[in-house]
């Protein structure tokens, strides 16, 4: 436990003296931030409101991003080999990467919040406990998945690669960019597989409907996001390497898929007596009914 | 046996199709500097990682202080201390956060402080990692090898890549670490490292010792007999070297001839008459006591080098 203490403390110290690390945990989401509050949302609070989610999510999910590429890199070093002589663990050093991530994490996504209220006049932010619970786990779960990809990839490129190809359906399809309600109803039904959309929709649901924790649709993203936070901590665990030179074995690489059966039924049942397309598509119409009829106050002329 | 603090019997180690050890044995001594010595790709480090419990092995037994590497290797982490050749720490680690870190992991912990002091890293104390020299990062390697005050110290090849002057520095800390008794196992391919700090050698080669005993012991093995090695213009055949006066044994070694002798001068006398009989002429000569390079000549045909 101490060891685990420690060793976030210095990941933590690290990760604030990399310039990368302002780039993508700060900038990066910022940028994100001022472009759907300012320019998609045109700056009406309303709008910026729905749009939170959505921006919270990018910042939250981008944690798997620079995780996994940070363990490969200590790997890679030879850096890990050095903690493998001591009595630290696997699981200290794991968890000590999602911990640090998430200490991190969080100003910049309370930042995100304070400026929609001082900037852009967001009145409220919905259900506080069910947003902050959804925020902390769904960071801790694409934590998770950035260990799983730094445990079944070999190579730098190999973990750019694997980045790549996760985060395009992740910010595509679930929301995250374009409104579910956008999206053609096959790319719905495909999304209601992908763990990105139950924790976009999840916060929609807290933060534009005021949604608690106790609401049916909240409680299935964020059951559904632990179950799997659960799967893929424990399996990069499992496949966890301390040596560079010792390679991922083949069949390992099958137990990933492992990981998505949870999304797999969940997404079968959503798809056949769900509600969350529809829920999406009411939130979505909500923002230009009262719109044409009423514009906003403040709005000059 | 029985009360060495470390014991390898028959180690076996294979990598796929490849056999790195093939039943290795030997024992150390509490308070011994023991080496490996070997080519690279001898087995040495694969050796020691297994010992260290980095690594699982395919047959035979190992003991460190008295534990079992596999099965008790939380146990036995505390009880050792590594420097390991392949490795770093993170750019941005200053040398004092390194020191504090790793020492925090150890139930038993010695003063950070005064190990830097120690290692003369002083200066550096607030260095990142990165800024540090080969030799300071070395040096701080071999400081964090000994935070948790363990009863086995492993150095993997503690010199390789390091510049004469700073391998000579190195040499002092070991040698230092040796008067107080520590007990060190070392893999090294530098000769002069293997006379200069082990009490006893083991001479690796393809996954076995093929010799094994105090340099001294090594050494007198190899005939106590002086070195003559000459380079000629002209190839000679086998063996017409063998029988000239003095000689105790002679090969070819990567185009040059190693020659043995017990009276030198009366050989050398011998070489250059045998050679203008023959027409041939002498590149050059030289002359050396022996070494533990002339072992290992002796027991594997090949020079110990890169």
């Amino acid at each position: 436990m101490r060891n685990f203490a420690t060793l976030t403390r210095m990941r933590i110290q690290l990760t604030l003296r990399n310039k990368m690390f302002l780039f993508f945990t700060v900038l990066m989401p910022f940028a994100f931030f001022f472009l759907y509050a300012g320019v998609f949302a045109k700056g009406q609070p309303l709008v910026v409101k729905f749009f939170l989610g959505p921006v919270v999510a990018l910042t939250v999910m981008g944690s798997f991003w620079g995780l996994s590429a940070a363990l490969v890199m200590f790997r890679e070093q030879g850096i890990l080999r050095r903690f493998h002589v001591t009595p630290v663990t696997a699981s200290d050093m794991l968890a000590s990467s999602i911990v640090a991530n998430y200490v991190l994490m969080f100003p910049t996504v309370l930042l995100e919040f304070i400026f929609a209220r001082s900037i852009f006049h967001v009145a409220n932010f919905g259900n506080l406990l069910a947003t902050f619970v959804l925020i902390s786990i769904g960071t801790v779960s694409f934590a998770s998945l950035g260990l799983v990809v730094a445990s079944v990839t070999n190579t730098m490129q190999e973990t750019q690669v694997i980045n790549q190809l996760l985060w395009l359906p992740l910010i595509f399809l679930s929301g995250a960019t374009f409104p579910l309600a956008f999206l053609p109803k096959v790319v719905q039904n495909v999304s209601l597989f992908l763990p990105a959309t139950y924790l976009v929709q999840g916060l929609r649901r807290a933060i534009f409907e005021s949604a608690p924790l106790s609401d049916h649709n909240v409680l299935i993203s964020l059951g559904s996001l632990v179950c799997w936070a659960i799967l893929t901590f424990f399996l990069s665990a499992q496949l966890f390497r301390w040596e560079p030179e010792v390679k991922v074995r083949r069949n390992a690489k099958l137990l990933v898929v492992a990981t998505a059966i949870p999304f797999l039924l969940l997404g079968l049942w959503e798809n056949k007596f769900g509600d969350i397309p529809a829920q999406a598509q009411s939130a979505f119409d909500s923002l230009n009914g009262p719109q044409k009829s009423a514009p906003p106050p403040d709005t000059p002329k | 046996m029985g009360h060495s603090i470390l014991e390898v019997e028959n180690l076996v180690k294979s990598y796929g199709e490849v056999q790195a050890i093939r039943g290795v044995s030997f024992t150390v001594e509490e308070g011994e500097v023991f080496g490996l010595l070997g080519p690279n790709g001898a087995g040495k480090t694969s050796t020691v990682e297994i010992l260290e419990g980095l690594r699982d092995l395919d047959g035979g037994r190992v003991s460190v202080c008295g534990l079992d590497p596999q099965r008790d290797s939380q146990a036995l982490k505390h009880e050792i201390g590594a420097a390991l050749q392949s490795t770093s720490l993170p750019d941005k680690l200053r040398v004092m956060e390194a020191l504090r870190l790793f020492s925090s992991f150890y139930k038993r912990r010695r003063n950070p402080e005064e190990l830097l002091k120690r290692f003369g890293l002083e200066e550096k104390r607030n260095a990142f990692y990165s800024q540090l020299s080969g030799g300071q990062k070395q040096r701080l390697a071999l400081a964090m090898a000994l935070v948790n005050d363990p009863k086995v110290l492993f150095f993997d090849e503690p010199t390789a890549g390091l510049d004469p002057q700073v391998r000579r520095e190195i040499y002092d800390i070991i040698e230092e670490l040796k008067r107080e008794k520590k007990t060190i196992v070392m893999t090294t391919h530098y000769i002069e490292e293997a006379e200069r700090l082990c009490d006893r050698v083991a001479i690796v080669d393809h996954g076995k010792v093929v010799a094994l005993g105090t340099p001294r012991e090594l050494k007198t093995r190899s005939g106590g007999s002086t070195r003559i090695e000459v380079r000629l213009a002209k190839p000679e055949p086998d063996g017409a070297l063998k029988n000239l006066e003095g000689v105790a044994d002679a090969r070819e070694v990567d185009g040059a001839y190693v020659i043995h002798s017990h009276r030198p001068p009366q050989t050398i006398v011998a070489i250059v008459k045998h050679l203008e009989a023959q027409g041939n002429e002498l590149v050059s000569l030289e002359i050396a006591s022996p070494s533990l390079e002339d072992v290992f000549i002796e027991m594997t045909g090949r020079r110990l080098r890169d």
